[in-house]
């Protein structure tokens, strides 16, 4: 009886410190706020010449202005980080079938339309060049020079086979879903590209 | 009252090369210091005002000649 009794106290007190503990939380979150930094988080997802690109423009930018910059490369994004020299990564005919249709590497990124078998890209990149508008091979070493953070993601390289050592020096550690969440909700601005 | 000023030669470089050419030289000056960027690039006339917005750097001055943009800049 008197133990029922304690115990049922028990479980109120629990309730009751839980309600606290959940009300310090808000208050501690509505106090500090999440708050956003001067960042700017994009995540390049598409691994095309003309989407890379532009995603490096705004990587080199955003750190020119004082910004602090994350690129999250996942999926087809990842290739681009992959070493020039590499012509094939992958674990298993699959994955290695697959980046011989998907060649790594910026140097060997294909555009999203009018690709033309590497036509298009070899004209971009001869009228870029008349423009002086850097090549994103040069830009990303550019990021990477101005402390832009690339950051790969784990979860493909482990789906595509591809080992850190199969993409170019001077990343930061691979990271899972929930690290590139944060990295969003601290940043400003958030792009998906 | 004349300012010196830094010369940050970006002519014939386009978006992004301007910015990050004078994001280079600012490096090496200290808060105060005047910086003047010469620019052929047209983006660089809306380009270089938003940089300076979000750097916190001032934009003092703003010309045109002869195709040549030319920007002073005071390092925040």
């Amino acid at each position: 009886m008197t133990v029922g009794h304690a115990t049922g106290n028990g479980s109120t007190d629990a309730t009751e410190l839980t309600e606290l503990i959940d009300r310090a939380l808000a208050e501690r979150e509505a106090r500090d706020g999440f708050n956003k930094k001067n960042k700017i988080t994009i995540v390049a997802w598409d691994g095309h010449l003309d989407r890379i690109w532009p995603t490096l423009i705004l990587s080199t930018t955003a750190a020119a202005s004082g910004m602090e910059v994350s690129v999250f490369f996942t999926f087809w994004g990842l290739f681009a980080l992959v070493k020039p020299e590499k012509r094939m990564t992958g674990k298993e005919w699959m994955t290695k079938a697959l980046s011989v249709l998907n060649p790594g590497a910026m140097k060997r990124a294909k555009l999203s339309r009018y690709n033309f078998a590497g036509m298009g890209p070899w004209m971009l990149g001869k009228v870029a060049e008349d423009y002086k508008t850097p090549h994103p091979t040069e830009l990303l070493e550019m990021a990477r020079d101005m402390g832009v953070r690339l950051i790969p993601c784990q979860m493909t390289m482990d789906l595509m086979g591809v080992k850190e050592e199969d993409l170019i020096d001077g990343l930061e550690e691979p990271i899972g879903a929930a690290t590139a969440l944060l990295e969003m909700k601290e940043s400003s601005i958030q792009l998906f590209i | 009252m004349s300012i010196t000023a830094t010369t940050v030669d970006a002519r014939g470089q386009s978006c992004p090369g301007p910015l990050v050419t004078l994001h280079r030289a600012l490096k090496d000056g200290g808060p105060g210091d005047v910086f003047e960027l010469l620019a052929t690039d047209p983006g660089s006339k809306s380009d270089v005002p938003s940089w300076a917005t979000l750097s916190g750097n001032e934009l003092l001055e703003a010309s045109h000649e002869d195709g040549v943009f030319r920007y002073l800049i005071r390092k925040a």
